[in-house]
């Protein structure tokens, strides 16, 4: 097997004394879709903001590509090629629809200040380059008519998709779904698998997706690792995770396990 | 520009349009910091003040030198050199402060500019007393009044189209997408901060220029000029005009220094009238006169030709790059999308309950 994309090694961060994530290994391979699921603050979305550099991690490393991204800043690890969404929408809800893709294609097209403000014909050039870009990329979501929209004036399941729309103009390699399909209803929900299978086909890109909705993360994904309290305790195909007892027991919750806490200090508190 | 070449102006109408070219200056580049970028500084008549001196002490050395120059040419390279001193004062303040944000920042530039006021106070070549006097220092004088209004008013148009330029280029939607979501824009790959401490240097830029102007038209200049009220003066023509809308800076720029020469007929009420003027507008039009909208030529010459396509009026950038059949398309596509708008409420209202759970237990996560 090939470099894959992302490989992260006992990453893990600590707030105070709070070990938020501990011990996190994942390798995602080119084109593959993983899951990363778990109870509520299990530390899924803290994996994320690892894996962006909104976080540097106290422990471990990861690499993309093959090129260590441990300590770098948000923009840098983007530019590097991971990109994400976020679990409540942040769009630029005052710009238009087309101008919250345009921002992405930024770090891609060189023109400087003195270039925007003398208007050179490379300017122009370079700007009817990201308009068609962005036209294109936006057809593929559907939303190339409400390109002159504002944001903010998008329906919920659009929101997601522009948000979508807008991590794949960076230009990544893998791509950070979270929860994409929170609040949606089971049309909205279809029409996003949809999309995700449309774009992994045509970008050939990673997913890591993290989702509630188990129907969605069954469906689609082809490996799944299961947190709870900041460490990974089952990994495996869809099947042998919806089999597993520990996973069982951690969303469930068993007569054990309740034991297995008491004894064990680190681990008492949730975020 | 006419009444003024054809003689027609007394030197009182003179005055107040010098004057109403600085608060342009001074207002649209201070727009770019607090409109566009949407971070609150009251600094700005810091960077005026540190333009203002520089310009000043530096045409007086450039005369005390014997150097013989156009009086033109001087002018505008004293003017220049005052705004860059102020861009590079603009990045240094700029690095450290534009690491808080909101009431912290505004603190901080507030504090920033009474920093500039006491520097100079006690500068002896800025007609200070002395860092060992400790007591208020004297103003600058004998400045040579080079500002010509033709030529100021030059530099406000060239302050204008480089700001307007700037608005509209990639840097423009960058610093926006910073307004708007600071998290977002990192995560698309902008470097925040580095955009950031520029939007403050050109901010600063322009409003050392301004300084450079001011000294040179008035002749005179004391430290005060840097205090926090006269930024805050500043601070209101943008929010008066319009967060983030250059052309409802210029208009509240040249009324506000017009309304209250206008209002010296009510003598002593004559401020009483000037606040109640800015009370109404705040209660009446918070988002400023214009809101965010911007004077658009190729707009307005569409509405006066094609009144029915005005519809969809969106995104201005492309109002002239598209097709027209292109544009109905995307007014129905816009109608269709509101409908389902509306849809989309009633989905969200089933599903809040949820999020709100989630956000309880998940503390400063970003999300």
């Amino acid at each position: 097997m090939s470099e894959p994309i992302l490989r992260a090694e006992h990453l893990g961060i600590t707030f105070g004394g709070l070990k938020a994530v501990s011990d996190f290994n994942i390798t995602i391979g080119k084109g593959e879709l993983v899951g990363l699921i778990g109870p509520n603050g299990a530390g899924k979305t803290t994996v994320f903001n690892l894996l962006t550099g909104v976080y540097k991690p106290t422990e471990g490393e990861f690499w993309l590509d093959g090129q260590p991204m441990s300590g770098k800043k948000t923009h840098q690890v983007v530019r590097a090629g991971i990109a994400r969404t976020f679990q409540n929408i942040r769009l630029f809800k005052q710009m238009t629809v087309e101008e919250n893709v345009l921002v992405a294609f930024n770090e891609s097209f060189s023109y400087g200040v003195g270039g925007a403000i003398f208007r050179t014909p490379r300017f122009w050039r370079q700007e009817h380059e990201m308009h068609a870009k962005a036209i294109e990329l936006l057809k593929i979501f559907g939303l190339d008519g409400l390109a002159a929209t504002q944001a903010e004036n998008l329906p919920y399941g659009q929101q997601r998709k522009l948000e979508i729309a807008r991590a794949l103009a960076t230009g990544m390699k893998l791509l950070l779904l979270d929860e994409p399909a929170a609040g949606m209803n089971p049309t909205e929900t279809e029409d996003l698998l949809e999309c995700i299978t449309i774009i992994r086909k045509r970008f050939g890109i990673a997913i890591l997706l993290i989702e509630h909705d188990m129907s969605l993360v069954m469906n689609v994904c082809e490996r799944i690792n299961v947190l709870d309290y900041g460490r990974v305790i089952a990994s495996g195909t869809p099947e042998e995770i919806a089999n597993n007892p520990q996973v069982i027991a951690a969303y469930l919750g068993s007569d054990d396990d309740a034991e297995d806490d008491a004894g064990d200090g680190n681990d008492g508190e949730r975020e | 520009m006419l009444v003024c070449e054809t003689g027609t102006a007394t030197l009182y109408i003179k005055s107040i349009m010098m004057t109403a070219c600085i608060a342009i200056i001074m207002t649209t580049s201070l727009n770019l910091t607090i409109g566009v970028l949407g971070q609150l500084t009251l600094g700005c008549c810091g960077f005026q003040a540190i333009g203002a001196y520089t310009a000043a002490l530096l045409s007086k050395l450039l005369v005390a030198n014997g150097v013989v120059m156009d009086d033109t040419v001087r002018f505008l390279l004293v003017t220049i050199i005052g705004g860059v001193v102020a861009c590079i004062f603009g990045i240094l303040v700029g690095i450290p402060a534009l690491r808080l944000r909101g009431d912290y920042l505004a603190i901080i530039t507030l504090g920033f500019g009474e920093i500039i006021r006491v520097i100079i106070q006690n500068l002896k070549f800025a007609g200070g007393a002395g860092l060992d006097k400790g007591q208020a220092g004297q103003a600058l004088i004998g400045i040579d009044r080079l500002a010509n209004l033709y030529v100021v008013f030059w530099i406000t148009v060239v302050t204008v189209v480089v700001l307007f330029m700037f608005g509209r280029s990639k840097y423009g939607r960058a610093v926006k997408a910073i307004r708007d979501d600071e998290i977002a824009a990192s995560a698309s790959g902008l470097n925040t901060t580095y955009l950031k401490v520029m939007v403050f240097a050109i901010s600063a830029f322009f409003a050392g220029i301004a300084g450079g102007i001011f000294a040179q038209y008035i002749g005179s200049l004391t430290p005060a000029m840097s205090g926090w009220l006269y930024s805050i003066n500043y601070v209101i023509m943008v929010v008066f005009g319009g967060m983030g809308s250059i052309t409802g800076s210029i208009v509240s720029a040249i009324g506000l220094t017009v309304l209250p020469e206008l209002l010296r007929a009510f003598a002593e009420y004559r401020m009483l009238v000037y606040s109640v003027a800015l009370v109404l507008v705040m209660i009446f039009r918070p988002q400023g006169i214009f809101g965010s909208w911007e004077f658009s030529l190729p707009k307005l010459i569409n509405r006066i030709f094609y009144p029915k396509r005005q519809s969809n009026d969106g995104n201005p950038d492309n109002a002239d790059s598209k097709g027209q059949t292109e544009k109905t398309r995307t007014g129905v596509a816009q109608r269709t999308a509101q409908k389902e708008a509306a849809v989309g409420v009633a989905h969200s209202d089933a599903s809040l309950a949820k999020p709100v759970l989630k956000a309880s237990t998940q503390g400063e996560e970003v999300q």
